[in-house]
């Protein structure tokens, strides 16, 4: 287990070191499914914090009392109580958004995010530092998806969160709203953060770990350790 | 350097040939049909043809500076992508659009795969695929031959063969379709000045004959086979001057990085093409297939070459 970190190391690890969908490449399924707006991409971030705040805290506080032989369900069924909240509140207050995130609301039970905090985090943490976690990974999930959302719209589609942008500058590109254009345009951006954002000797260090550690367990503790 | 490294099966002889050497004599051979191309569809295509050129060029430049790598445009490789999307387009889209297809072909599919020799598509087509999809009403939009087209305003829509065999209307001539006086990409209408430059690419060896012939002749049979009426009444030589056939064949199913090494490759991957433009042209709500069916086969190639690699002489039966 890492040093003990400071809960505001932990929230912004979520935002830049870690983020979840430009770093660690998780929950990468909503992430092109849904980003073809940036309000959608916005509403999608916002129910996965949500769930993943929550799911955080429940899994940080029962980490003691669930036998580690059945956490995996214990999780699940964790996530899917929230999950099942935030679908029922989107669908009565927000029934638009709902019906344009469609599948990817229940899908969030099985959203890696949250599946991976919970593993590498929530299960190892106290209840505070969890929620930060979630609150630092669910803002850079939520950041990452919502700028996706807007490059794609606004190349795709000229409009940003449904008010048109580009008229008279270009004729909007129908591929960028496609999964094609999905694919290149997060492709771009994780080539553009991660030469902004990564940190060479870091990274070098936690290739090497990730590399002599053996399987996902050495994985995800070379992720967590390498900083540490 | 690594313009010296063509990878062939054995045997090998030392033959003189660059990729510059190559690359011109492909230019030379798509002489014509850009000259026939320009004939038919007037200045606006000129200006195309010649804007998709000179933006890949910039962009083949552009690229390997930005990506820190050695200049690489004198090898032409990417004059002919660029004379290809060009010859690809239909002839009254804007020449802006035409330079984003270039900035695709070079930029994302060409250099970030690593340049000549690595990219897993033809540039070209997957430009062209990539337009398509992004503007679709104005890469649908064909203009009649022979008319004045000398701003787009003109341009009056009309349908190209294989459009009409979807909706209906007059078929034009197998004379004309032979000419090239029929809607179409600017560079694929005249089937008389792609064979001539086909020709000239199979005389000076720059080509080899399996991958036309059996591209071509699958999509005979098919067609033939497949006809309108039952089995074994369709229309062949309709089927081989409509839409790219004949310029997909010889230029771009050719293109060394993306299609099989040995022969036995190069003819399943050639029948691969006829079946797939054929599926494409009879049976989706698609007009033309050629493009996507070569892609595809693209993708394909690796496959084919592995399962296609020459044993070794007394090698073990099974690899």
């Amino acid at each position: 287990m890492a040093e003990k970190k400071s809960v505001f190391s932990v929230f912004f690890n979520g935002l830049i070191k870690e983020n979840p969908t430009f770093r660690l490449l998780l929950g990468m399924c909503p992430s092109l499914a849904v980003t073809t707006m940036a309000k959608n991409g916005l509403g999608m971030g916002a129910a996965a914090t949500f769930v993943l705040v929550c799911s955080n805290l429940v899994i940080s506080l029962i980490r003691k009392i669930v036998p580690d032989k059945v956490r995996i369900p214990a999780y699940i069924t964790v996530i899917a109580a929230f999950t099942t909240i935030v679908q029922l509140l989107l669908a009565a207050l927000l029934p638009e958004l709902n019906k344009q995130l469609g599948i990817y609301i229940p899908l969030i039970v099985v959203n890696c995010i949250i599946f991976a905090r919970a593993e590498m985090f929530a299960q190892k943490n106290g209840p505070v530092a969890s929620i930060m976690d979630g609150l630092g990974m669910g803002l850079g999930f939520t950041i990452a998806i919502t700028v996706i959302g807007s490059v794609r719209e606004i190349l795709g589609a000229g409009t940003w969160m449904g008010i048109p942008v580009t008229v008279n500058l270009f004729d909007p590109a129908t591929i960028f709203i496609l999964p094609p254009g999905g694919f290149m345009v997060m492709g771009f951006l994780v080539a553009a953060f991660n030469k902004i954002f990564s940190d060479k000797k870091a990274d070098k260090k936690a290739d090497t770990k990730a590399a002599c550690a053996a399987g996902c367990p050495g994985c995800s503790k070379a992720m967590h350790g390498g900083e540490a | 350097m690594e313009n010296s490294l063509l990878v062939s099966s054995s045997p090998h002889i030392r033959s003189g040939a660059t990729t510059q050497k190559l690359m011109l004599d492909v230019i030379i051979a798509l002489i014509p049909a850009t000259l026939a191309g320009i004939w038919f569809f007037g200045v606006n295509a000129a200006i195309l043809v010649a804007a998709t050129t000179l933006s890949c060029v910039l962009f083949e430049y552009l690229a390997r500076k930005a990506l820190k790598r050695s200049n690489t445009i004198g090898d032409l490789s990417a004059v002919v992508t660029g004379l290809l999307l060009g010859l690809n387009l239909p002839p009254a889209i804007p020449v802006w659009m035409a330079i984003v297809g270039s900035f695709f072909a070079i930029f994302i599919v060409k250099q970030l795969f690593g340049g000549i020799g690595q990219n897993f598509l033809n540039p070209a087509l997957a430009a062209r695929a990539m337009l398509l999809v992004a503007y679709g009403s104005k890469m649908t939009l064909w203009t009649k031959p022979l008319t004045s087209a000398f701003n787009n305003a003109d341009a009056v829509s009309y349908a190209t063969p294989l459009g009409v065999l979807k909706e209906g209307g007059d078929l034009p001539s197998l004379i004309d379709m032979f000419l090239g006086n029929r809607g179409g990409s600017i560079g694929e209408t005249s089937a008389l000045a792609i064979l001539i430059g086909g020709i000239y690419l199979l005389a000076r060896g720059v080509i080899s004959w399996h991958i036309p012939v059996f591209y071509t002749g699958t999509v005979a049979i098919f067609a033939w086979m497949a006809g309108p009426n039952g089995l074994f009444t369709g229309d062949m030589l309709f089927h081989i001057l409509a839409g790219s056939l004949l310029l997909g064949a010889f230029f771009m199913a050719t293109d060394y990085t993306t299609c099989p090494m040995t022969q036995k490759g190069m003819i399943i991957y050639a029948i691969g093409c006829g079946l797939l433009t054929m599926i494409f042209r009879l049976y989706t709500n698609m007009p033309e297939g050629v493009s996507y069916a070569i892609l595809l086969m693209n993708v394909a190639t690796p496959l084919i070459d592995r399962y296609t690699m020459p044993k070794r002489f007394g090698g073990a039966a099974n690899v």
